[in-house]
């Protein structure tokens, strides 16, 4: 019984090599395109709304087209998902991104969502030579990254930036006597929260605001009464939160109970996902965070649209647009090199220029310089860039209105 | 000051007592260490979320839909999966190994059922959230009505455990299933309801919850845990000692993050945990096992 068993191995797996093969043999049939994402777990929910709607819309408008144009071959070829589900889990990620390339044998990886799951898989992708396009992480440490793997795209900035932005626009309205120097900033005690609340503390005292309070929370933390009663008897005029999305509707459900109304509010993540206005509505007015939309962007309204065709829901107002954007980044370098040749790839991202929703884009040091918001406002119901100061800019409310 | 921290830690209480009120009966009388409890708890939340925003049931009336069908549902599990377990288990240790294993199975496949119908993206609606104005604080009417079917609930199942000839039986059960046979009393079926009523209850709790918490299809897991340390604490099977050990913990987080520090809620929690442990270790109102 076990030496048939053990033959029958053998014939299976014989088998199995030669149809491998022969498929190599053959003509290129489909871009095989892997990826590992955060399906379950704690990370499922930015996942789901800021990035994998991104990977079925682009794949989708691509292989309606026919597929990437390959020059080399003459002709358009489909692009074939290969899909692994990382459980927000690092280790599982970095296991399933080397299944990848050396088990499905995937032309391309899309990144996984996140800071921590950018910079755990980041060795995989640079061991093998390929691009990794991060479009959901935000560190400081994004300038050398790109130094030392020139293979990976820091496209959502550093926290340093994002920080610089928020002090800005606060010191302006300081000196306009619009607030007082006194912020009161909560965070989460996960990387985003220590990473942004660090450098928020050295830049609001390096500017001259007092921190009346400042306080960090455990993820999972289901009662935002003790932080918003804190940060209301502090006298701040000013409450910056960097906080994960099911924190950030917790904040603003308990600011508006305790009809606690700071003359700004900036919030984090989740401020910018389609639940937020769908929860809260007009009182969502003059609430602050990251990220942003441009008005009069006729490229980026389009995009919104075909969003919502295809996945009943908008886009993500901070990461989504940059996220669809890589995409197409990565598509027109694919198509100039004309083939699957992955150091070329990633030298025509490098220094390219590409036609996207936020326009014309060309990286340095493999970052986006310009053409996306750092600090966002919800006015009027539209989710308006309000920082850096570009065309487009929209002033900012201040303050805050009252809740509804 | 001190009636805000109170009054927010009290709801907080009632939230987490109201979430481990089932997993109570189920732990303590059915003897199922369900770890599926937290995935039926978020279906619950959902169930009150799809009824809410497709069909404009407001999320109390959803509980007479939601609470009977997880009854059910719960009854279900128990029969077909679970009983096969209970019969050929030769111990209680042996069954406790079993339930947590095909529990843990179970957890999966709730998961991955809410996956495919909801995918992993956060939801969130907004009911009842008004503030609610006490003498020296305010709170969302929504947590204060979580609170009172925290009590309301515990204090009607401890009178119909402990009042009811229904409810004597099935402490009978939690106590010797071998020798509540011995009075005809019918444990498959004590057992049984005991669980679908732990099941009930859980539902009822995710539907509550669903008003003020943003859940998905991820979260299950944060309630279990939350749950078992509530129940642990309080004492396995017994409810009042649920609400109280709930209280205990909301009271907790709420005074460390007012005078202490936020950043150490989960430390204290925990903290309180052990020492229960090492003091009662069959919990505050738990009765030693012979």
């Amino acid at each position: 019984m076990a030496s048939i068993t053990r033959r029958m191995a053998v014939a299976l797996l014989g088998g199995g090599l030669v149809a491998a093969g022969s498929a190599a043999a053959q003509d290129m049939k489909s871009v095989k395109i892997g990826y590992a994402i955060s399906k379950t777990g704690p990370n499922a929910g930015g996942a789901n709304v800021t990035q994998i709607p991104n990977y079925q819309l682009w794949v989708k408008e691509v292989n309606d087209k026919g597929g990437l144009m390959l020059s080399s071959l003459k002709r358009r070829v489909p692009i074939e998902i290969v899909e692994y589900d990382d459980r927000s889990n690092s280790e599982e990620a970095v296991r399933a991104f080397e299944r990848l390339v050396t088990q499905d044998k995937v032309d391309l990886l899309f990144p996984p969502w996140g800071t921590g799951l950018n910079l755990a898989v980041g060795p995989v992708f640079n061991k093998y030579g390929y691009p990794q396009l991060a479009f959901t992480a935000v560190t400081d440490r994004a300038p050398d990254l790109g130094k030392r793997w020139p293979n990976s795209f820091w496209l959502l900035g550093t926290s340093a930036q994002y920080v610089d932005a928020l002090v800005g626009l606060l010191t302006k309205m300081r000196a306009d006597g619009k607030i007082n120097d006194k912020i009161a900033m909560v965070s989460i005690a996960d990387g985003f929260g220590i990473d942004l609340s660090k450098a928020a503390r050295e830049g609001f005292t390096k500017a001259g605001f007092k921190l009346a309070y400042d306080k960090s929370y455990p993820i999972g933390t289901q009662d935002m009464s003790p932080l918003i009663g804190e940060a209301a008897r502090s006298g701040a005029d000013s409450f910056v939160a960097f906080s994960y999305p099911p924190d950030t509707i917790a904040l603003t459900d308990q600011a508006k109970i305790a009809s606690f109304a700071p003359k700004v509010m900036f919030l984090g993540v989740g401020v910018g996902f389609p639940l937020y206005p769908g929860r809260f509505g007009a009182n969502t007015e003059g609430i602050m965070s990251l990220g942003g939309w441009s008005r009069d962007n006729k490229a980026t309204a389009e995009y919104r649209e075909k969003h919502k065709a295809m996945h009943k829901r908008d886009p993500d107002y901070w990461g989504s647009q940059v996220g669809y954007s890589s995409l197409q980044m990565l598509e027109q370098a694919i198509e100039r090199v004309g083939k699957i040749d992955r150091p070329a790839i990633i030298k025509e991202l490098q220094t390219g220029t590409f036609d996207t929703v936020l326009g014309k884009i060309k990286l340095r040091d493999n970052m986006l310089q310009e053409g996306y918001w750092l600090i966002g406002q919800w006015q009027d119901g539209f989710y308006t860039g309000v920082a850096p100061a570009r065309p487009g800019a929209a002033p900012v409310i201040v303050p805050k209105p009252a809740w509804k | 000051m001190l009636t805000d921290a109170l009054i927010a830690g009290l709801t907080l209480g009632g939230m987490y007592a109201l979430l481990a009120m089932g997993l109570t009966l189920q732990y303590g009388v059915a003897r199922i260490m369900n770890l599926s409890y937290g995935e039926l708890l978020v279906s619950g939340a959902f169930a009150a979320h799809w009824l809410f925003t497709v069909a404009g049931i407001a999320p109390l009336a959803a509980l007479l839909l939601v609470v009977p069908a997880a009854f059910a549902l719960s009854w279900l599990i128990y029969r077909v999966l679970l009983t096969p377990l209970v019969r050929r288990a030769p111990n209680r240790e042996a069954l406790e190994v079993d339930t947590i294993l095909a529990t843990f199975g179970l957890l999966f496949v709730v998961q991955g059922v809410l996956l495919v119908m909801f995918g992993g993206a956060y939801y969130s609606y907004s009911f009842f959230a008004v503030p609610v104005h006490l003498p020296g604080a305010t709170v969302a009417a929504n947590r204060l009505l979580a609170l009172g079917f925290a009590v309301v609930v515990g204090a009607l199942l401890y009178l119909g455990l402990t009042r009811t000839r229904l409810g004597t039986a099935i402490r009978a059960v939690a106590v010797d299933p071998v020798a509540a046979q011995l009075v005809a009393i019918d444990v498959r079926v004590a057992a049984a309801f005991a669980f679908a009523l732990g099941g009930g209850l859980v539902a009822c709790g995710g539907v509550l919850v669903s008003m003020f918490l943003t859940f998905n299809a991820n979260l299950g897991v944060v309630f279990t845990m939350k749950a078992l340390i509530v129940v642990i604490m309080g004492g396995v099977g017994n409810l009042l000692g649920a609400l109280i050990a709930g209280l205990i913990l909301g009271l907790t987080e709420t005074f460390v993050a007012t005078w202490i520090d936020p950043g150490l809620t989960l430390a204290a929690t925990y903290a309180i945990f052990l020492v229960t442990l090492l003091v009662r270790p069959q919990g505050l109102f738990g009765i030693g096992r012979r």
